[in-house]
């Protein structure tokens, strides 16, 4: 049986994209903020662009924190891609300090760039290296060259703690956080809808969680 | 780096022209898209090359289109004015904007866009010509002059919030000639966000020279893939032997 998979609507993200993808993933997409979405899905996708004060202004403001976090306790898979990541962690620095969802210990700040020879934000397909863990659930079927995937951010998460975190980046001299998990929370910083095949087989691999 | 599809469209058909001038058409929008990514391009932009002439852009039932099987970043471009513009392109499916005259006729629409929907959004296309003292900015699609110089301009760009740099040298666009080195590492020292060079590339002989000056962010290709003169894993391949051997 096809699972539903609510993508949450909440004014910041490529719903379209989303839709698309979580259906050729093979399953039913259901783009909402319902309480009755939430309650019927088997699956929780948070997506995000933009900032993470202006991301945690409008779930405050539609008052979804609350749901998620309540969709957190039941057990069933979240999946924060990009911002959506971001915004599981403690809190985000962007303009002073914003408190994020609290799912995942961690905090967002700025990419420490070296401008002589590195552009901000960090855009383009990089190369995952993935944990062993990964190999066996969110990369199973992808092959280590394989694991490129898009990437477009000028945060990202940090003081995760290792346990915390299946995938990693290079940008230059810097390691940066790429996908995270604790417990049924799981983070891509990087954008599976538009990571072609590779990205489309980590959405299938998310769903297969279920 | 990115290596991009350029897909510029006229009443649903993807034209190449050179010096954006001289339009010949190629094959259909969406079927060049699905192409292309199946084949490994990195990114896909849509450029509504005759917006001017219907005063908006007409490529939004293409880009829906797209994004049911084509799974890669795009962007749309091409008579995107206003902040509603914008939100009906995102609306569509689209990743990015790409706006260019709209910009220069009044730089604060870039800055109600940038506060509206984020920086990473935003693409600022700059056509560039070149001239005795530098590059002048042209607009609709090529046509226009406008008297601003590219680099204040660019800078102004940067300051007002764009995510990206889309520069097209004019002077090279479809002629297979090579890049306009000059202008891209110009450019791409001058900014911190990332610059995407367009128009010239004709074969792998042109990328040591400009990689060695200079490494953009990506490299959008239209005539060589248009006519199938390259596949995506080619231009890939091609750059990174082109990068390994600058290092």
């Amino acid at each position: 049986m096809s699972r539903r998979v609510l993508i949450l609507d909440y004014g910041w993200g490529n719903m379209r994209s989303l839709d698309n993808a979580v259906q050729a993933a093979g399953a039913i997409a259901d783009a909402s903020r319902e309480r009755s979405s939430f309650r019927m899905a088997d699956a929780l996708v948070v997506p995000g662009v933009g900032s993470f004060s202006h991301g945690m202004a409008s779930l405050e403001a539609q008052e979804l924190v609350g749901h998620i976090k309540e969709f957190a306790e039941t057990g069933r898979p979240i999946l924060g891609i990009c911002l959506g990541m971001q915004l599981l962690f403690d809190k985000g620095t962007e303009f002073g300090e914003t408190a994020g969802l609290g799912l995942i210990p961690g905090v967002v700040r700025r990419i420490p760039v070296d401008f002589s020879c590195q552009k901000l934000p960090h855009v383009g397909w990089t190369h995952v290296e993935g944990s062993h863990a990964a190999d066996r659930s969110m990369f199973r079927g992808i092959p280590p060259e394989d694991r490129r995937f898009y990437f477009v951010h000028s945060y990202s998460a940090m003081d995760v703690a290792g346990q915390h975190i299946w995938g990693t980046v290079e940008y230059g001299a810097l390691e940066l956080v790429a996908a995270v998990s604790r417990e049924n929370v799981w983070g891509t910083q990087f954008h599976p809808e538009k990571s072609g095949p590779a990205g489309l087989r980590v959405l299938k691999n998310f769903i297969d969680l279920c | 780096m990115r290596i991009i599809a350029r897909v510029d469209v006229k009443n649903n058909h993807v034209i190449k022209g050179i010096h954006l001038e001289g339009l010949r058409q190629v094959g259909d929008p969406n079927e060049l898209a699905r192409r292309y990514y199946e084949a490994g391009i990195d990114e896909i932009v849509f450029i509504d090359a005759v917006a001017s002439l219907y005063d908006r852009n007409n490529l939004f039932p293409i880009i829906r289109a797209a994004t049911e099987d084509v799974f890669v970043p795009i962007t749309v471009g091409g008579g995107i004015r206003s902040v509603e513009d914008v939100t009906a392109a995102l609306n569509a499916g689209a990743d990015k904007v790409a706006i260019n005259t709209a910009a220069v006729r009044r730089p604060e629409l870039v800055t109600e866009v940038a506060r509206r929907f984020g920086s990473q959004c935003m693409i600022a296309s700059v056509q560039a010509k070149r001239r005795a003292d530098g590059w002048e900015v042209l607009v609709e699609t090529g046509r226009e002059r406008t008297g601003l110089r590219v680099i204040p301009w660019i800078k102004e760009l940067e300051e007002r919030g764009v995510g990206e740099i889309l520069l097209t040298s004019v002077d090279q666009e479809g002629t297979r000639r090579g890049f306009d080195i000059d202008l891209i590492e110009s450019v791409d020292s001058l900014v911190t966000i990332p610059v995407v060079a367009s128009g010239g590339y004709g074969s792998t002989e042109h990328l040591s020279p400009l990689l060695r000056r200079t490494v953009p962010s990506g490299i959008a290709f239209a005539s060589v893939l248009h006519y199938e003169m390259a596949s995506p894993e080619d231009l890939r391949a091609a750059v990174q032997t082109a990068l390994e051997g600058t290092s």
